[in-house]
């Protein structure tokens, strides 16, 4: 597979990175190096037991600060290694997203207002900043019509939302997105990923972990390739998406560009724009 | 010290919901301390008259004044009375120390102690279940982090203590969710006492387990949202707490401190 390094400014990184489950036998990750540039969203594909979600953890710091484990390499922000960083210090700066919506509420908010406001409200910011931020996020996702809903008794697709609302509400510069848009519908799905090209244009790095392929299509700068822990292909979305050698990683191709191999190989040589 | 709410940014509608009435808008610190302060003096108290008159007083005529009357009773009896009967018939029929022999039934006598040790225990198991009742009824859990919050708790803390208060009803939701679960592969969980039995051990581990991962999974996704930040956090709301009501909370603690002191050391003869 083709390899691409991404020149733009680097914000996170990780270098060298292998980590371990706490009384694993084997690394679930092996020296993997990841550089997350500011205002862009980078992709990141793999199938299960890949080491995606364990990546994620990584990133987000919760591997090994919270859940044990033992961590090699190195993990930085603008060069500064932020390893021994308590989480909360790391939580200013970097969110993350993991798991299904339900187990990611606080279950202290009776509200979707107070469940966003959450991650703010512990920051310690001022009332009105906090409430600022809720509304904003709120809005962005287009969920002020469940501000006064409980979050318990949402869907998953709502669910999902307010998580995303929380962690927006945060303001972080980093965001680690693992299946953001799983539980979505196709209009819900579309404006996330809206609400994180919006993020990426605003300066923030925006990682974006799935299983799929299509989702990361037209939002991702560059996708990196997992596979048994390891980085198999970086590159652009285009180029590492459009590889057939995915399909022996159990990565299906994108559909669009599926279809589009397929008509050129039959001589009809219709464009990714055309196919939309 | 009271907390800088901001009041000029008012929050939507729907958020921080005031109860529907006077008792309800209490602080819960005020009705908690009433709950745990009417448990811990019925137990004191000896006889059926003083904790009968202190279960009207703190348990019935608030829930009254704030609507939850029957509910109150229908939980509460539904919670104590199949324990407060059984410990009835054990002490009716086996009270060692009683004389006056009212009935015999085999080697079984019925004594007046027994039967005025057993109306004690009844009055005092429903009493207590009274006013936990009462307080369930009449405040939601995050009110109670809000006021504990309000009042310098730290933030673990309150998380610890709602965790607590939320976990019942919480527990039984997923109970619940397993066994329409278990009941669609097939589990049948009512026919003979076996088929009970077998029914609630098919529901009660992927219950526990279900709730262990759960706050596995909650403890990350807290940590990532600033959670163990030390210091203040800042509050959105909190409940209406006043000087009237602390002097009441005090003057509630110092009786039952009082009640307990006296009991203990025999200043009088038990009631």
């Amino acid at each position: 597979m083709r390899e691409r390094r991404c020149t733009a400014a680097v914000v996170l990184s990780l270098r060298g990175g292998s980590y371990r489950y706490p009384g694993a036998a084997l690394d679930s990750l092996q020296d993997v190096s990841l550089e997350l540039p500011e205002g862009s969203i980078t992709g990141l594909l793999g199938a299960a037991e890949s080491g995606l979600s364990t990546l994620c953890l990584v990133l987000g710091g919760l591997a090994p600060r919270v859940i044990g484990g033992e961590l090699r390499g190195t993990l930085s922000i603008d060069g500064q290694d932020v390893r021994e960083w308590p989480m909360h210090r790391l939580s200013e700066s970097v969110v993350l997203s993991v798991g299904q919506p339900a187990g990611q509420l606080s279950m202290v908010a009776a509200t979707v207002y107070e469940e966003v406001a959450f991650g703010p409200a512990n920051l310690g910011l001022p009332r009105g900043e906090v409430m600022a931020r809720t509304e904003q996020a709120l809005d962005r996702l287009a969920i002020t019509g469940l501000a006064g809903r409980d979050p318990r008794r949402l869907s998953g697709g709502q669910q999902q939302l307010v998580v995303l609302a929380g962690l927006l509400a945060m303001r972080p510069r980093h965001l680690i997105l693992d299946g953001p848009v799983s539980h979505l519908d196709a209009g819900t799905t579309e404006r996330v990923l809206g609400t994180l090209l919006d993020m990426a244009a605003a300066g923030a790095g925006v990682l974006v972990a799935e299983r799929r392929t299509t989702p990361l299509l037209g939002i991702s700068s560059n996708v990196v390739v997992m596979a048994a822990g390891r980085v198999r292909a970086v590159g652009s979305a285009e180029a590492v998406l459009a590889d057939p050698a995915l399909l022996a990683l159990g990565i299906e191709e994108p559909p669009v560009l599926r279809t589009r191999r397929l008509l050129a190989e039959a001589g009809l040589g219709l464009d990714h724009e055309d196919l939309r | 010290m009271k907390p800088n709410l901001g009041a000029d940014h008012a929050l939507p509608p729907g958020v921080a919901v005031r109860g529907p009435t006077a008792w309800h808008r209490l602080d819960p610190l005020t009705k908690l301390t009433l709950s745990v302060a009417t448990v811990v003096a019925v137990v004191t108290l000896g006889g059926v008259s003083l904790p009968a008159l202190l279960g009207m007083l703190a348990v019935l005529l608030p829930a009254a004044t704030a609507g939850v009357l029957p509910r109150v009773l229908h939980i509460s009896l539904l919670l104590a009375l199949p324990l407060a009967v059984s410990v009835a018939v054990v002490n009716i029929l086996f009270t060692p120390t009683g004389s006056d022999v009212v009935a015999e039934l085999g080697p079984l006598r019925l004594t007046s102690e027994g039967v005025r040790l057993a109306a004690e225990v009844v009055v005092r198991v429903l009493v207590m279940a009274g006013a936990v009742t009462l307080y369930y009824l009449t405040t939601r859990p995050d009110e109670l982090v809000a006021s504990l919050q309000a009042h310098g708790a730290p933030a673990r803390l309150t998380f610890v203590i709602h965790g607590a208060v939320a976990m019942i009803p919480r527990l039984a939701e997923r109970a619940a969710a397993v066994t329409e679960a278990q009941r669609a592969r097939g589990l049948d969980s009512e026919g003979s006492l076996l088929q009970r039995v077998r029914g609630v051990s098919a529901v009660a581990a992927p219950t526990v387990s279900g709730a262990i991962a759960e706050v596995e999974q909650r403890t990350l996704a807290l940590e990532v949202r600033g959670f163990s930040r030390p210091g203040r956090h800042t509050l959105l709301w909190a409940p209406q707490d006043s000087p009237a009501q602390r002097i009441v909370r005090w003057c509630i603690i110092a009786f039952v401190a009082l009640l307990v002191v006296v009991r203990l050391t025999g200043w009088a003869s038990p009631w």
